[in-house]
C-alpha cells in the first residue's frame, strides 16, 4: 500500500474536518475489512485514513437505531433488530469479520466486482475505456439496471433488508446533520466521478433508523458455501399483514444490480394477497420481469426469483 | 526370500499400524515450528517481485533508477531483460531487496518496464477458437475403435471435462537465502525436494558468469516442517535464484515468500482437460470401445498425454489429444498428474453409458473390473463402499424423486503407483541411550518425520517417545523428493535396514553379556535386549547402550538395496463413493457424505494415513464443487487470484466424510505411497452423484448452479 497519513479523532465533526471534498484524498476506517485490502491491493491510495475508533455514539444497537460502527457480531448479539436483518447478518458467515466488521461499513463497502478490485475502476474499463464486464467474465454481475457503464453488483446484504424496513440514514458532512432514507444512500454510477453511494466525500455515515412497525420480514440468500461467501441473489421483503392478507409490501433484492434493487412490481403483485407459494411465485416473476442478463449470468435471473420467493414464504412463516 | 529386515508379521508389531498423532503436531499448532517463511536471521533484508501485468509482451525498456534511489533499496535483480517475452500476467520480472517489505513494495511501485503488447489467449475451453494455438499431442489407437462403436448394442457420446486450478499451498512458495561466503550457501526452503534444490540453485546460478563457482555441496538446504505443496514445490524457482543472488549482492540474508495472488499466478496450476467421449458396450454391461478426442492447457508450454481411458482399458480405444497454448501460468505437477481430470472424463462417460444400459453403476464398473489391472481389489473395494454409504438403499435410477431438494449417489475408481523413492538412512544408537534416525528428506506436512520415528520405535523395540528423528536437512543422507507418493515407501525402508543394522551392532555388544554366541540369537522386546531361547536372559536398553562407552553406532540403510528385501511396493486401487443433495430451483450442491475406500500395502500409522485421505477428500470437494482459475479474455488477466471468489470449502461444507483403510488385507506388498490416489477420484465421483440426483449431466467441474440450471434446462425443467 502507498504511504498515508492516519488521524483518529474524537469526534464526528472533528472527523468531517480531516475529510476531503475530493474522492480519493481520504479514506475512513471503521472495521477495516473492507478498506484494509484496497489499501493493500493499491485500489484506494488515499493521503490520510481517519479512524473512526475513537468517536463515541457511532455504536449500539437497539430497536430503533443501529450505530454506524456498530459490529455485525453486535448486531447479532441484540435480540431487538428484525427477522430480514438479522437473517442477513446470519449470512456474514466469518467469525472475523463479524468480530471487526461494522454495519456502516457493510452498507458503504466497495463493489467485490473482479474487475473493479484488479485495478480497472468501479466501471471497469481498460485503458482504452472499454468496459470489461458485458464480454467477459460477467457472471457474479448485475441482472437488472445494467444498461451500462456500471455493471457490478451492489456488495452489501444488510441494505436490501434495511431498505426492506424502511430504514432511514444519518450522515454528517460539513453542513451538519442530514438524515434520508436509505435507499438514498445508493446510486448507479453514471460515470467515473461518482461512486456507488450518494455520501459526499466529506461525509460520515453516522447511524441507521428504524422506524418499527410491525412488518412481518425475511432476507434469503442464494449462496454457494457455508463458508464466507457472496450471495449470488439475495432478496429481503417486509409485509404488513391484514389477517392472512398482504396489506402493503416491500420487496428488496441484493447482489443483482448495482444498487439495491427495490420491485414496485413484485410489492404490487403482493399487494390485497394471501401468500402461497403462487404468488410468491407471481411475485417473484414479476420481480425479475425486467431483467437483462448478460452473457455468462442468465442463471442470476432464477437465482433471484428464488431469493424473492422463499423470502416472501419465509416472512409469511 | 526373507530377509532380516523384513517387516515384522502383525503380531509381532508394536507400533507400525497404530494411530499415532503427528510428532510435531504441538509444535505446529502453537507457532513454534519454524517454516521457511518464519526465518528472519540477523540483517534479513525482504524482496519482491516485479510481474507483467499483460498476458503476453516483449519488454521494451526497463527503468530500475525510481526503484534504486528509494532510501532503504539495497539490490535490484532482472529474471528477465529487454527483448524477453513475458507470457502471462503476473509472470517474474525482476526481484528487489529493501530493509522492509513495505520499502520493498514501494519500490516495486517504482520500478518502470515498457512494453510491446502482443496478442494473447487466456481460454480454451472452446478450442474451435483456439486456432494457431492447437499444439498435436498423443494419438493412439487400439483394436478397431469404429468397428467397435457400429457393433455395440449401445453407445453415447458426451462432452466431459475439469477446469483448471492452483494448489492454494496453506504456505506460499519462497525461501530465505544468505549466501555468507564464497561457497557457503544457506537456503531456508519452502520445498518437496531438500535434496535437489542444492543443485538446482546452484545450476542456475552457474548460468551468471559474474557470480563464483558453487556445487551443489556448497549450499546447504534447511526445511524442517513445510506447509504443503502438493507438486509444485520441487524446484528454487526464478524468485529462490534471485534471493540468492541479492544476498551475494548486499551480504546479507534475504527472503522472498509469495503473495497470495503471486502464489495463485505464477506458482503452478493442474491442468485443465476437456473430452468429446464415445463408449460402447455389450448388453451385458461390458464396456468394449473408448474413443475420445481431448485437448488440455498447460500454460505456454507443452502439456502430458492424457491418462485415458482410466483404469478402465476396454479391447478397443482411441485417443486423440491436443495441447492448447494459452498465456496462463504453466501448469505443474498436483496431486497424481492428469488422473483425477482423466478420471471425470472416463467414469462420469461410463456412468452415463451404465444409465444407458440401465445398469446401476456399481454393477456396471464391478463387471468391468476385469478390464482393469486389479479386479478384485476394485469389486471388493466397492462393495466396502457402496457398505458404508449404504448404496442400495439411497440409488435410485437418475432423475428419480421428487420436490425441490433431490439426492443422489455417484462413484469413482481410481490407480497409483506409489513406488519407494531412493533413501538413504543413517541410524546413531549412543552410549546415553539416545536413537535417533538422520535423513535428507521432508516432511511436507505428510507426517513423514513421525512415520520415520515410529519405524525406528518398532525395530528397535522402543516407544516412539523414545527415538529422535532428524530431517528436513541437507546435511542428512540424502533422499528422494517428495512427490509421486513415493516418500513413504522410501524412507521406511532405508531407515528400517538403517535400523536393522544399528540394532545388529548393539547386539554383538551385548552378546557376551547375554551369553550368546552371534547376534542372531538376540532380539529386541519392549525396550530391552533379550535371548529368543530365553527372554528371561534380557539386558535393559539404557543398560545395553552404555556397554558402548565411549562408541557411537551409527549405520547406513538404503533404498534400494539388492540384498535388503522388498519393504515397498507400487500400485493400489481405490474407490470413491458421493451423497449430494442438489436444489433443483437453485442448482446449489450440498454434499452430504463422502466414502474412501483405500489400499495403500503395509499403513505405518494408522492415523496420518486417513488424515492424508481427509485431505485429499475436502481438496476434492473444492475442485468439484467451487475452485476454477478465471482468465478474462478482454485484458487477459487472472481475476479470481485472491481466496474470495477462487473458492475453496470451510468446515460446513464439506459433510461428512468416512475412511476406510483396507488395514490386514494387502500388508504382505510392504508399505505404498498414498498422497496421490485419494485425490483422485473426488471430482468423478461428486459429478455422477449430481447426475444420479437430478438425471441430467453437468458435463464439466466445478459443478456450479450455472451449469447446474442450465442442464436441467437442456433436459427439460425439474420434472
Amino acid at each position: 500500500m502507498e504511504a498515508f497519513e492516519y488521524a483518529a479523532p474524537n469526534s464526528v465533526k472533528e472527523a468531517v474536518g480531516l475529510l476531503s471534498s475530493n474522492w480519493g484524498e481520504a479514506d475512513v476506517l471503521a472495521g477495516g475489512t473492507d478498506l484494509l485490502s484496497l489499501l493493500k491491493e493499491g485500489v484506494h491510495t488515499p493521503k490520510r485514513v481517519v479512524s473512526l475508533k475513537n468517536v463515541s455514539g457511532l455504536k449500539g444497537v437497539s430497536a430503533s437505531r443501529i450505530g454506524a460502527t456498530a459490529t455485525i457480531a453486535e448486531l447479532l448479539g441484540s435480540s431487538s433488530v428484525p427477522a430480514a436483518v438479522r437473517q442477513a447478518a446470519e449470512g456474514i458467515t466469518s467469525p472475523q469479520m463479524r468480530a471487526m466488521g461494522t454495519v456502516g461499513g457493510e452498507l458503504l463497502q466497495r463493489p467485490r466486482c473482479w474487475y473493479f478490485r484488479n485495478g480497472y475502476g468501479l466501471l471497469g474499463k481498460d485503458a482504452k475505456g472499454k468496459s470489461l464486464a458485458p464480454n467477459g467474465e460477467n457472471q457474479y454481475h448485475a441482472i437488472i439496471g445494467n444498461k451500462g457503464p456500471a455493471y457490478f453488483v451492489s456488495a452489501s446484504s444488510l441494505a436490501p433488508a434495511l431498505i426492506a424496513l424502511e430504514a432511514t440514514v444519518t450522515v454528517t458532512g460539513p453542513d451538519g446533520e442530514d438524515e434520508m432514507p436509505l435507499e438514498k444512500l445508493f446510486q448507479t454510477p453514471s460515470s467515473d466521478s461518482q461512486r456507488e453511494n450518494t455520501l459526499q466525500p466529506n461525509q460520515v455515515l453516522t447511524g441507521i433508523n428504524l422506524p418499527g412497525g410491525g412488518a412481518r420480514s425475511a432476507t434469503y440468500e442464494v449462496r454457494q458455501r457455508q463458508l464466507m461467501d457472496w450471495p449470488l441473489a439475495s432478496a429481503s421483503v417486509a409485509l404488513k399483514m391484514s389477517g392472512d392478507t398482504v396489506e402493503s409490501a416491500r420487496v428488496v433484492l441484493g447482489h443483482v444490480a448495482p444498487t439495491p434493487w427495490r420491485s414496485s412490481d413484485a410489492e404490487s403483485a403482493l399487494a390485497g394477497k394471501a401468500v402461497s407459494e403462487d404468488t410468491a411465485m407471481a411475485a417473484a416473476k414479476a420481480a425479475l420481469s425486467a431483467a437483462t442478463p448478460l452473457s455468462r449470468n442468465k442463471h442470476k435471473v432464477q437465482l433471484a426469483r428464488v431469493a424473492v420467493k422463499r423470502a416472501i414464504l419465509r416472512a409469511a412463516g | 526370500m526373507a530377509t532380516k529386515y523384513d517387516w515384522p508379521s502383525a503380531a509381532d508389531r508394536s507400533v507400525i499400524g497404530r494411530s499415532v498423532s503427528r510428532l510435531d503436531g504441538a509444535e505446529k499448532a502453537t507457532g513454534r515450528a519454524k517454516y521457511a517463511y518464519d526465518r528472519n536471521p540477523e540483517g534479513l533484508l525482504v524482496g519482491r517481485l516485479v510481474t507483467s501485468p499483460h498476458a503476453n509482451a516483449r519488454i521494451t525498456r526497463i527503468d530500475a533508477s525510481g526503484a534504486e534511489r528509494l532510501k532503504g533499496v539495497r539490490g535490484v535483480v532482472l529474471i528477465k531483460d529487454i527483448g524477453d517475452e513475458v507470457q502471462w500476467t503476473g509472470a517474474e520480472i525482476a526481484a528487489i531487496a529493501a530493509d522492509t517489505e513495505e520499502i520493498a513494495r514501494d519500490a516495486v511501485r517504482k520500478f518502470k518496464v515498457e512494453y510491446e503488447v502482443l496478442s494473447h489467449l487466456v481460454k480454451e475451453e472452446d478450442v474451435e477458437k483456439a486456432g494457431n494455438r492447437v499444439v498435436p499431442g498423443q494419438e493412439n489407437t487400439e483394436g478397431d475403435p469404429s468397428k467397435a462403436l457400429q457393433e455395440a448394442d449401445v453407445t453415447h457420446e458426451g462432452y466431459y471435462g475439469a477446469a483448471t486450478i492452483t494448489h492454494c499451498c496453506m504456505e506460499p512458495h519462497g525461501n530465505t537465502v544468505h549466501w555468507k561466503g564464497e561457497k557457503d550457501i544457506t537456503v531456508w526452503a519452502s520445498t518437496q525436494a531438500v535434496g535437489r534444490i542444492g543443485a538446482d540453485l546452484a545450476k542456475n546460478l552457474a548460468a551468471d558468469p559474474s557470480l563464483p563457482k558453487v556445487s551443489p555441496s556448497d549450499i546447504r538446504v534447511i526445511t524442517p516442517v513445510m506447509g504443503g505443496g502438493f507438486g509444485s514445490k520441487f524446484n528454487i524457482d526464478s524468485w529462490g535464484v534471485a534471493a540468492a543472488k541479492l544476498s551475494r549482492m548486499t551480504g546479507r540474508p534475504v527472503k522472498i515468500m509469495l503473495d497470495r495472488d503471486e502464489e495463485l499466478q505464477m506458482a503452478g496450476a493442474r491442468p485443465s482437460y476437456f473430452g468429446n467421449v464415445k463408449v460402447g458396450a455389450k448388453k451385458d454391461g461390458t464396456l468394449t470401445v473408448f474413443d475420445v478426442e481431448s485437448w488440455a492447457t498447460s500454460g505456454v508450454g507443452r502439456g502430458g498425454n492424457p491418462a485415458l481411458p482410466y483404469v478402465i482399458e476396454p479391447p478397443n480405444q482411441r485417443v486423440r489429444h491436443v495441447n492448447v497454448a494459452t498465456n496462463t501460468g504453466p501448469a505443474r505437477a498436483w496431486r497424481a498428474p492428469r488422473h483425477p481430470q482423466c478420471a471425470v472424463i472416463t467414469h462420469c462417460a461410463l456412468t452415463d453409458l451404465a444409465h444407458k444400459l440401465d445398469m446401476d453403476p456399481v454393477d456396471f464398473f464391478k463387471k468391468n473390473a476385469d478390464l482393469t489391472a486389479r479386479p478384485d481389489v476394485y469389486r471388493t473395494e466397492i462393495d466396502k463402499a457402496a457398505e458404508l454409504i449404504d448404496w442400495k438403499e439411497k440409488y435410485h435410477k437418475p432423475g428419480e424423486g421428487s420436490g425441490h431438494v433431490r439426492r443422489g449417489v455417484g462413484l469413482s475408481i481410481h490407480t497409483w503407483g506409489g513406488r519407494p523413492h531412493d533413501s538413504q538412512c543413517r541410524v546413531v544408537i549412543e552410549p546415553d541411550g539416545s536413537a535417533s534416525a538422520e535423513i535428507g528428506s521432508q516432511d511436507i506436512g505428510t507426517g513423514t518425520r513421525t512415520v520415520i520415528a515410529m519405524v525406528l520405535a518398532e525395530t528397535l523395540a522402543l516407544p516412539v517417545s523414545r527415538v529422535n528423528v532428524k530431517m528436513g536437512d541437507s546435511s542428512f543422507p540424502p533422499s528422494g523428493a517428495s512427490g509421486g507418493s513415493t516418500t513413504v515407501g522410501g524412507v521406511s525402508s532405508s531407515t528400517r535396514r538403517a535400523a536393522v543394522n544399528a540394532l545388529e551392532k548393539l547386539k554383538e555388544k551385548v552378546a557376551g553379556d547375554l551369553g550368546a554366541s552371534s547376534a542372531d540369537e538376540i532380539e529386541a522386546k519392549d525396550g530391552y535386549l533379550r535371548l529368543k531361547e530365553n527372554p528371561k536372559k534380557r539386558i535393559a536398553w539404557t543398560a545395553a547402550c552404555r556397554k558402548l562407552s565411549t562408541e557411537t553406532i551409527s549405520e547406513m540403510g538404503n533404498q534400494p538395496d539388492r540384498d535388503g528385501g522388498k519393504l515397498a511396493d507400487s500400485g493400489v486401487g481405490g474407490v470413491q463413493m458421493a451423497d449430494v443433495s442438489v436444489d433443483m430451483e437453485t442448482g446449489i450442491v450440498t454434499m452430504n457424505k463422502m466414502v474412501a475406500v483405500q489400499d495403500c500395502g503395509l499403513i505405518i500409522d494408522l492415523k496420518l494415513a486417513e488424515s492424508q485421505v481427509y485431505g485429499s477428500l475436502i481438496m476434492g470437494i473444492c475442485s468439484a464443487l467451487w475452485e476454477e482459475r478465471v482468465y478474462d479474455q478482454m485484458s487477459g488477466v487472472y481475476l479470481n487470484a485472491d481466496m474470495e471468489f477462487y473458492k475453496l470449502a470451510g468446515i460446513g461444507d464439506i459433510g461428512e466424510l468416512v475412511v476406510h483403510m483396507m488395514t490386514g488385507v494387502y500388508d504382505d506388498r510392504g508399505v505404498i505411497g498414498l498422497g496421490e490416489p485419494p485425490a483422485i477420484s473426488p471430482m468423478a465421483a461428486i459429478s455422477n452423484a449430481v447426475f444420479n440426483a437430478i438425471g441430467a449431466r453437468v458435463p464439466t467441474v466445478p459443478v456450479t448452479p450455472d451449469k447446474v440450471l442450465a442442464a436441467l434446462e437442456k433436459k427439460g425443467g425439474m420434472a
